[in-house]
């Protein structure tokens, strides 16, 4: 690989998604991310009963990201060949339980739920 | 926030902080020419390197000389003719590709007269140049196998994918039947140089497991027929690649080169050295004898006494600078080098044409040079791939030592053939990988 610059790897993320569709992702990553320090910081705590949903989310959310790369590439989990691989496949996995983690919990805590408005967190 | 909160919370701030952080590439200001550079070809050679001397120069003259309309990405042939990927998979417009500020002729080249510095086109335009890029791809020459015509691939278990999108959909066609009836198939490769040598191993690699997926393996006879000796010119690979056919049970018959097929008997005549064999088949892939366009040799460009019957231009294996014409430079399949048809070797020598022709309008010399470097994801199966690089000196070069070990059979080197690659492609036909 020659000139594996960030400068590069923005293009070819680019050239993966559409440019459109890439930096709106982008966009919709720093909301969320935003969101979720926002709601941090105005509750002034973890809410324990929110993020129990959003934890159990997670497996969904790695379960997702998953299938949806094993999808898109004509691939099954008797491709997995090396080290490698796995590292890759549970980061795949990681990075969909986190993201879908976050994304609960910020809802849960922008939209509010009968069982999390109002209520007192320990 | 629990310690699993904070760890959760960086991770999210992390990444949304790299995205944002600023490139660490700094921006050369453009040099200021009236240079005229011409370059025949818009493929991915000749687009990649407009789109960097655009950045690069300013006032100069550019112009494409190309009468393709469409561009096709050529390493995504393979795939369709697997039928993973639709033939409108590799197509586009090579209008989307070229940047501005570049004059595109879509025409043919009939002649250069590098002593006079004069491209000449089928409409009689001649056009004068400072610089020139021999950029025009190579031509398969279908005629060489008697018995064989293009309008023949998709029909009586016909296949060659190297033709374009149509030919690689209609290869599969043929392959599709094929797997499902069962029988001999032939996979075979020409004796000239040809655009990456990995294909029809991949394409070997890919009917076969195709084949056992639908479980036929047991009434498939797979023969892989060259005219080298060895199944890949880099002998650490093709060692690999005996023992992958081996596991497979794809059988070989080396020194063997295919001259003529009798489409309505299925059988193809092979040149052994020594006299002629002919071989039944229910399917065949033919890749077709590989050489320079015509107006490259008629040009006096060529090498005089190397790949005499080929055609490739003559130029310097580090700089692809013309050895007799220094203002000429060759790039991506028609360069008389040892090795690089391939869409990464066009990767690697766009820079180096770059930079000997902005160092010649500033006056100076040239710093780059190219070293061979090729890369080929080695399909072995759907979902494995072996990330195969190397250089002029059969030298296995990783881009990730220690962590995508070459010669393994890997599902990230399949995802980066399948995601990534395409996408690297077009970043670097826009200049910008």
């Amino acid at each position: 690989m020659q000139d594996l610059t960030f400068e590069t790897l923005i293009a070819v993320f680019e050239e993966i998604f559409g440019r459109g569709l890439f930096w709106f992702m982008v966009a919709a990553a720093v909301l969320v991310t935003f969101g979720y320090f926002y709601v941090l910081i105005r509750d002034r705590e973890v809410s324990w009963k929110k993020f129990l949903v959003a934890q159990l989310s997670m497996p969904v959310g790695a379960v997702l990201a998953v299938w949806f790369v094993m999808v898109m590439t004509d691939s099954r989990l008797a491709d997995l060949g090396g080290p490698i691989d796995i590292i890759l496949f549970l980061g795949i996995a990681v990075t969909g339980a986190i993201g879908m983690a976050i994304l609960v919990y910020t809802l849960e805590a922008l939209l509010g739920t009968k069982r999390t408005k109002g209520e007192a967190d320990i | 926030m629990d310690r699993r909160q904070f760890l959760t919370a960086a991770v999210a701030g992390g990444a949304a902080a790299s995205l944002v952080s600023p490139s660490a590439e700094a921006q050369v200001s453009p040099v200021q020419t009236s240079a005229r550079i011409v370059i025949i070809g818009a493929g991915a050679g000749g687009t990649a390197l407009a789109n960097r001397l655009v950045r690069r120069l300013e006032g100069a003259q550019i112009t494409l000389i190309d009468p393709r309309r469409e561009h096709l990405y050529q390493p995504g042939l393979t795939l369709v003719a697997a039928g993973l990927k639709p033939g409108g998979y590799v197509v586009s417009d090579t209008a989307k590709w070229l940047p501005e500020g570049v004059t595109w002729l879509p025409e043919r080249v009939v002649a250069v007269d590098a002593e006079a510095k004069t491209v000449s086109t089928e409409s009689g335009e001649t056009l004068g140049y400072d610089w020139l890029v021999v950029a025009p791809g190579l031509v398969l020459d279908h005629d060489a196998i008697e018995g064989f015509s293009l309008d023949m691939v998709g029909e009586n278990g016909i296949g060659a994918l190297y033709a374009g999108p149509e030919y690689a959909a209609r290869t599969w066609a043929a392959a599709s039947r094929f797997v499902e009836d069962g029988g001999t198939g032939l996979f075979t490769r020409p004796s000239t140089e040809m655009k990456c040598a990995g294909a029809p191993l991949k394409h070997t690699f890919l009917i076969d497991d195709i084949a056992r997926r639908a479980g036929n393996a047991g009434r498939m006879n797979m023969v892989y027929a060259a005219p080298q000796a060895t199944l890949f010119g880099v002998p650490i690979v093709a060692e690999k690649v005996r023992m992958l056919f081996e596991d497979r049970g794809v059988d070989t018959m080396m020194n063997r080169t295919l001259t003529g097929i009798d489409a309505g008997a299925r059988r193809a005549t092979f040149a052994t050295g020594s006299g002629s064999e002919e071989v039944e088949y229910d399917y065949i892939h033919v890749v077709p004898p590989q050489r320079a366009p015509d107006f490259v040799r008629r040009s006096g460009l060529s090498w005089a006494d190397r790949w005499t019957d080929q055609g490739w231009v003559e130029c310097d294996m580090a700089t692809l600078r013309h050895l007799r014409y220094p203002e000429v430079f060759a790039l991506g399949d028609v360069a008389g080098v040892p090795k690089g048809k391939t869409a990464a070797s066009v990767k690697w020598q766009v820079p180096v044409v770059e930079d000997h022709i902005v160092a010649g309008i500033e006056g100076r010399e040239g710093t780059e040079t190219y070293d061979g470097y090729t890369s080929c994801p080695m399909i072995t199966r759907i979902g494995r791939a072996m990330l195969v690089e190397f250089d002029y000196h059969d030298n296995l070069v990783p881009s990730f030592p220690g962590m995508i070990a070459p010669l393994e059979e890997l599902w990230i080197s399949w995802l980066m053939k399948e995601v990534a690659l395409k996408a690297t492609y077009n970043a670097m036909l826009r200049g910008r990988a």
